[in-house]
């Protein structure tokens, strides 16, 4: 029974606040942001106040109980009334309130005021991932979680940041206002980073705004945290502070790897296979279950589907582009690379026997992309 | 007050033959939408027919049984008023559930149109819009593959003017009847009632007129965005309810043609007539928020 | 139609039906009652079954037990049946069974309503349930199933999960109805309003809060049908619609819905404390101002679940300083609990450990609710376990346990036979020690960064789950002492119950035999 050593020793480090016990981290985070630590500073002040409550009325109560006992022949007195206590306990607890509504009103204010930003970037949550575009750089991707699938799985050891990791993290510069959009493409998501204090929905169909000036230049870790289906829990969010001019290095990086994406190249069906195994496993293996199988009633089958059956890939690599409106389906046309789409449609065709190392080419997948956004 | 007198039945029936009737319907209609891809089952169509079936048993059955023991005389005073508070409370509850709806129409006029259109506290959302302009009545949905937008909407001072007239009319043609009971003039009364329920019947007559216009000539549809969803949800309940409150007049008229009711004591009458006016009222309300403003 | 043939002639006078018949045709409160509470205690079993899968997948990091999808429909599945199926039906069966006893009617005021609003239940329920073993699984959006998670991706179970809740609605509504018909209508000559105890004064305002918000949930879930299968864009922004809308609708519902569970409790804390502290209420007046007042505000403060889905800053504003006055009339009631314990003559049997352990552990409860309403520090609240913990503590150590103490309280009157006192005891420190190691670490994870409904964590907040998981297997097996202690007293063991059962227990209720006769107060009862 090992999990039970580990339930014990767990239960002695809280109360000998032995060596583990600094590392446990059991409070807000004061966070690097102005508005973070005024966020703490509230919630510290609010439990101070209500400790402070607590520890009168629950001493009185506890007071009674030990000296007012009938087995210590305590005799009961017949008051039951009394107006002025009552106008008093009514009147105290209002005066607190609103000495703790005052700085309440001024920080959220604050954290309202969304005007003259330098950096804006839109943040969309997509079952399960984060898509961020920097509205003036052009900058453009999506953030995966990076956990194995092995490690949430118990296979393999769990490594520092499991769970709270990410493919390509966000990046913004320091000393800097960045306005932040939210919005969904599926369902609603919630974007949380605790250093920042910015926890805000991202409303499909909506936009709602949140802005931030970081001080110190760090990784700051967050999570989605509004229950968004299957893998809720598996979408965090990984944020870089830098000082500005390694951001700049960092845009300019990013820019020339997304050119680098739309060009067509030249695979092999071994190159396709490989990629696409990797493709489908991080976007696709959640809902359709690596063996192609789906969950039934939920998500449907890719294997023996008519999607990959038939010969022709036209309806398939369609579906991959735009997804299914109104499903968990979504559109991959702006996610993945051409090469990335053909080969995750020639790994789908061939993955499950449905077909015989067929390839779909980056150059079809290019061709019926150029004709749907003509039809539109 | 005289407690004793309070009848309490000691078993009945109905209740369960009611939980039972009332679960199976909203089962078989579970099962109908669940199948509706695939091809509703005859098991489910049985269902739904043998609970509709077993539905009317029951009200009839335990309406039925109510009359009767009214017309025995074992209700006191004091049991009328319980119904009474009951009737009243379950108005109340109905006034809530309209509210939910009467808020969904507000919320998306006030707040969600204007937002998505570029206007107001989060106008920013605008920009996933592009061209979309915020109007009332929205005849340009956001985005009008999904939702095909309606040509047009109703005209309030056509057919629902005429509408309101003859509920409204309803509604005092509903007090004569009752006034006529209460002075023991059976004749009037009855006339009265029919006239009340005529004219019901006109109305969802008209209203269905309505709803086909809308359909084929607007293309204004359950499915054509939010004014279309809340232009039929709401006139929609109401219809139902208009249907409810007719059953229950014809109920009261065959009752008072039956020689029920005493000029002092016809709570089945008032209970009716209650509810009349709640759908009356509701009406009302539909007409300026809906139709007019 | 034998049956309505029976009812005219020979109604009253006559004791239980045989068999089956009994529960099924029933008009009588008793018996009804009993029913909500058996209905009660078996959704907590069922629910409380579906908690320990939740716990067991949550002790250790990583996926051990379920799959994520599976996770989700525990979290959903046991939300709604504590909510709809353990606590509700619990506060309706006691109101059931004590509410014409302490107003001296001689049963409901609508007595074949009052049996139909029961059997609506276990066919809702079954219904519910039996979406676990549909394909698709069950509905796994959580308990509040904001749309569009409930919508377009939801399991297709979904739309027998909408005419469960549909079912719910009208039995609550019905029950509703009938407590404020038997409360206004029947009450013995001589109890006015100011002179009803406290237990059918929060159920009064209870049912007024349940006949104005079940309405307005019923209209929730219709638009959900409607946008599933019918086209409408209530919750769909394309087509001018917003899935914010439904979180409204369902929050104008849901905060009262909270204090439906939660009013009822002070009711029967406030007759619990007295009885014995021996010492009658202190400020009955303003106990039912402070009830009253919570009732009224809590129809103004609903989006304070909202707070970060983006409200204009006035929405937030008015939201947060509406919440926060809730305090004060909550507080009220806290300090009236203890003063009157103050210079009683205390002691301490089963339902008086569970009030009190009530009115401390629920005042913690109120104190992270005081915090969360704070809308700026919410956004780092919001949606963690620091939630989980705050509605956890109101609903079990608070709603549960004055149940508990409502079920030991009167069990003497019901079944005629004294409880196990030491069994009791037991059941009160196990539920009391596991209650708290379990929902106590929940803050600090929460507080940490751990968001809730998430089937694994990262590794930082291993250590609280652990003990989480291992106070909630406490309070969970705990719970079989109390099955115990009741299947004993029904079978009749144990010494004989006293007509007062308590030495100071005042009311109706102590003044008819124990176990109570299957038709009371068939005579009114004068009130002086």
């Amino acid at each position: 029974m090992p999990a039970m050593w580990r339930v014990l020793t767990g239960c002695l480090l809280l109360l000998m606040a032995g060596p583990g016990f600094a590392e446990l981290q059991w409070n807000m985070p004061e966070g690097v942001t102005e508005v973070s630590r005024d966020v703490h500073q509230l919630h510290m002040v609010i439990f101070y106040i209500c400790v402070a409550i607590g520890v009168v009325v629950f001493s009185v109560m506890i007071w009674s109980i030990v000296h007012h006992r009938k087995s210590k022949g305590a005799k009961a007195a017949h008051f039951h009334e009394n107006t002025t206590v009552e106008i008093i306990w009514t009147a105290i607890p209002f005066l607190i309130l609103i000495g703790m509504a005052i700085p309440a009103t001024s920080t959220l204010k604050a954290m309202y005021d969304t005007s003259e930003s330098d950096i804006d970037i839109q943040v969309t949550g997509y079952q399960w991932k984060w898509r961020y575009q920097y509205l003036d750089e052009g900058v453009d991707f999506f953030s995966n979680l990076s956990t194995s699938w092995d490690s949430i799985e118990n296979k393999t050891e769990k490594g520092e940041h499991y769970l709270l990791e990410v493919d390509n993290p966000v990046v913004v510069p320091i000393k800097k206002k960045i306005r932040f959009l939210f919005t969904a493409n599926d369902v609603i998501h919630s974007w949380w980073v605790p250093d920042l204090a910015i926890k805000k929905d991202a409303i499909p169909g909506f936009i709602n705004e949140a802005w931030t000036v970081i001080d110190t230049p760090g990784i700051y870790r967050g999570q989605c945290t509004e229950l968004c289906g299957k893998n809720h829990g598996y979408m965090p969010v990984v944020l870089y502070a830098v000082a500005q001019d390694t951001y700049d290095k960092w845009v300019a990086s990013q820019l020339k790897a997304q050119e680098e994406a739309k060009s067509i190249k030249e695979m092999s069906y071994e190159e396709l296979y490989a990629l696409g195994e990797q493709v489908y496993t991080n976007n696709c293996a959640s809902c359709h279950m690596p063996t192609g199988t789906g969950m039934p009633g939920v998500f449907p089958a890719l294997h023996g589907s008519d999607y990959i059956t038939n010969k022709d890939p036209t309806d398939q690599i369609n579906i991959i582009l735009k997804g299914k409106p109104g499903t968990a389906m979504a559109a991959f046309g702006d996610q993945l690379s051409l090469s990335e789409i053909a080969a995750v449609a020639t790994y789908e065709r061939n993955a499950w026997g449905d077909q015989k190392e067929q390839s779909v080419t980056p150059a079809q997948v290019h061709t019926i992309k150029t004709q749907a956004a003509l039809s539109n | 007050m005289d407690m004793s007198n309070y009848y309490v039945p000691s078993e009945s029936k109905w209740p369960i033959i009611g939980a039972t009737a009332v679960f199976l319907t909203v089962f078989s209609l579970a099962m109908a939408i669940f199948e509706s891809k695939t091809g509703i089952s005859w098991f489910t169509k049985i269902l739904a027919l043998g609970s509709a079936v077993l539905l009317i048993y029951m009200l009839v059955g335990w309406f039925s049984n109510v009359i009767s023991e009214d017309q025995q005389g074992l209700y006191s005073n004091q049991l009328n008023r319980s119904f009474r508070i009951g009737m009243g409370w379950f108005i109340v509850s109905e006034v809530m559930f309209f509210g939910a709806f009467f808020g969904a129409l507000f919320y998306a006029r006030m707040l969600a149109v204007p937002w998505l259109g570029g206007e107001g506290d989060k106008g920013v959302s605008g920009m996933l819009w592009e061209g979309f302009q915020a109007q009332w009545p929205l005849l340009n949905n956001p985005n009008s593959e999904l939702y095909p937008s309606p040509s047009g909407v109703i005209d309030a001072w056509k057919l629902p003017f005429l509408n309101t007239a003859m509920l409204v009319t309803s509604s005092i043609t509903l007090t004569f009847a009752h006034h006529a009971l209460k002075e023991e003039k059976r004749q009037q009364c009855k006339a009265w009632l029919l006239g009340t329920l005529m004219l019901g019947v006109v109305f969802l007559f008209v209203q269905g007129y309505e709803y086909y216009h809308a359909y084929h000539e607007l293309q204004l549809t359950l499915n054509s965005g939010i004014y279309g969803s809340t232009f039929f949800m709401l006139t929609g309940f109401h219809g139902a309810h208009v249907t409810i409150g007719s059953i229950l007049l014809a109920v009261m008229l065959i009752r008072v043609l039956k020689g029920h009711f005493s000029p002092n004591e016809h709570f089945g009458f008032e209970a009716a007539a209650w509810y009349w006016h709640f759908v009356d009222v509701v009406w009302l309300l539909l007409f300026v928020f809906v139709y007019v403003l | 139609m034998s049956t309505a043939a029976d009812s005219l002639t020979d109604h009253h006078h006559h004791g239980p039906a045989k068999g089956i018949r009994r529960w099924l045709f029933t008009t009588n409160h008793k018996d009804i009652g009993t029913m909500y509470l058996v209905l009660s205690l078996s959704s907590l079993l069922i629910g409380g079954l579906m908690a320990f899968v939740i716990r067991m997948e949550l002790f250790e990091p990583g996926l051990q037990f379920v799959d994520p999808n599976f996770f989700n429909q525990m979290t959903t599945m046991h939300g709604l049946i504590m909510v709809f199926g353990a606590v509700m039906p619990a506060f309706v069966g006691l109101a059931n069974w004590m509410v014409p006893l302490m107003v001296g009617a001689p049963d409901m005021a609508l007595p074949r309503i009052n049996n139909w609003s029961f059997w609506l239940l276990p066919f809702a329920f079954t219904m519910l349930i039996s979406t676990l073993f549909m394909e698709g699984g069950a509905p796994n959006f959580g308990w509040t199933f904001y749309a569009p998670l409930s919508t377009d991706y939801a399991p297709p179970s979904t739309t027998f999960f909408i005419f469960s809740v549909h079912l719910m609605g009208v039995s609550s509504i019905m029950g509703a109805v009938n407590v404020i018909a038997t409360i206004v209508n029947m009450r013995a000559p001589g109890m006015t309003y100011m002179k009803m105890p406290l237990f059918v004064w929060t159920w009064l305002i209870t049912a007024f809060l349940l006949i104005l918000v079940m309405p307005v949930l019923a209209g929730a879930v219709t638009m959900l049908l409607m946008d599933r299968h019918f086209g409408t864009s209530f919750f769909n922004a394309a087509g001018g619609g917003d899935p914010v809308m439904f979180q409204h609708i369902f929050w104008f519902f849901g905060h009262p819905e909270v204090y439906i569970m939660i009013l009822p409790a002070f009711g029967i804390v406030s007759h619990i404390v007295p009885t014995f502290a021996r010492k009658p209420l202190f400020g009955y007046t303003s106990m039912v101002y402070a009830t009253a007042s919570i009732a009224i505000l809590s129809f103004v403060v609903w989006a304070h679940h909202m707070f970060t889905v983006g409200l204009p800053l006035v929405g937030e504003l008015f939201f947060m300083f509406a919440t926060m006055l809730i305090a004060v009339p909550t507080g009220v009631k806290v300090f009236n609990w203890v003063a009157t314990m103050f210079r009683g003559s205390m002691t301490f049997e089963t339902p008086m450990l569970f009030a009190l352990a009530f009115i401390i552990l629920f005042t913690i409860g109120g104190f992270s609710g005081l915090m969360l309403a704070i809308a700026p520090a919410d956004f780092q609240y919001h949606d963690t376990y620091f939630v989980v913990a705050h509605f956890h503590y109101v609903l079990v150590p608070g709603a549960v346990f004055s149940i508990f103490a409502a079920v030991y309280f009167w069990l003497p009157k019901w079944s005629g036979r004294m409880y196990s006192e030491t069994l009791g005891k037991w059941h009160f420190w196990l539920s009391v020690i596991g209650v708290n190691l379990t929902f106590f670490p929940m803050h600090f994870s929460g507080l940490a960064g751990m968001p809730r409904r998430i089937p694994d964590y990262a590794l930082q907040f291993a250590d609280f789950n652990m003990i989480s998981s291992v106070g909630a297997f406490v309070f969970g097996f705990s719970q079989l002492l109390l099955i115990w202690v009741v299947v004993r007293c029904v079978r009749g063991k144990g010494e004989p119950a006293t007509e007062q059962v308590w030495e100071q227990a005042e009311g109706l209720e102590w003044t008819i035999p124990s176990p109570a006769p299957y038709h009371t107060f068939e005579e009114a009862p004068k009130v002086s």
